[in-house]
């Protein structure tokens, strides 16, 4: 555990990081970035709380088993919507058009509307979910494991 | 004396190698393809997708998409096997 200045400034910044990474990870058909990149904004966030307390007080808060349900459940929704346009193709983009995120931009530049994309966004929600669980699992494994503490299922 | 023999052959060797590769490289964008001119004119339409980016990657190329998050997978199960240590209670019954 590092020193108590450490502690209030990563308690103070995780905030920004977490909407940051939320931004990136919904915005992801509108502006760069995506699942993979806001997800590894989150993930390196949490890198930073598992540096500033040590893996004990982390692991209160973070279960393995949640991480583990998380992970799997973002991989269930990913499949599950490009199973789900298997009527006309493998990965079809069937929700544009519809009131679901189906709204259709202007070719060329302009300004941007969430309501967009079609199954996009919610594929981008589901490899953001994915990928926060499993990065996060793997940190927290290694860091459990080189302090030489089991993990609490 | 072989070192030396060694040497100016390997140095010959990389010289035909880099000239070759410099050489015979395909300018910028050379060979041109339909593929691009039409992502970029039909994607926003067709997915509903401002970032085209993002469009080919969940859309287009959405296969790739899979593997690559089912590598994710594979990962972290294989982390998790290997460090996890949870301490099982015994049962003495």
């Amino acid at each position: 555990m590092l020193s108590k200045i450490v502690r209030t400034v990563a308690n103070q910044l995780i905030l920004f990081i977490l909407i940051f990474g939320l931004y990136v990870i919904v915005h992801g058909h509108l502006t760069p970035g995506g699942g993979f990149q806001g997800g590894a904004v989150i993930v390196s966030g949490v890198v930073m709380l598992l540096v500033a307390f040590n893996s004990q007080e982390l692991k209160k808060s973070l279960r393995e088993r949640t991480l583990s349900i998380m992970e799997s459940s973002g991989a269930l929704i990913f499949i599950g919507l490009a199973f789900a346009g298997i009527g006309i193709v493998f990965f079809y983009n069937f929700l544009v058009g519809t009131p679901i995120f189906g709204r259709i931009p202007v070719t060329g530049p302009n300004p941007g509307d969430i309501w967009t994309g079609g199954v996009i966004p919610l594929m981008n929600l589901a490899v953001g979910l994915k990928v926060v669980a499993g990065l996060s699992a793997v940190v927290l494994a290694m860091a459990l494991f080189s302090s030489g503490e089991e993990i609490e299922e | 004396m072989r070192q030396v023999i060694g040497l100016i052959v390997l140095l010959v060797v990389i010289a035909f190698l880099v000239s070759g590769m410099l050489l015979l490289i395909h300018p910028f964008g050379y060979p041109p393809s339909d593929m691009d001119d039409y992502i970029i004119e039909n994607a926003q339409e067709e997915t509903g997708s401002n970032n085209v980016v993002t469009s080919v990657v969940f859309d287009y190329r959405g296969f790739d998409t899979l593997g690559e998050a089912t590598i994710l997978f594979t990962a972290v199960t294989g982390v998790l096997l290997l460090l996890r240590t949870v301490k099982r209670k015994e049962e003495n019954s």
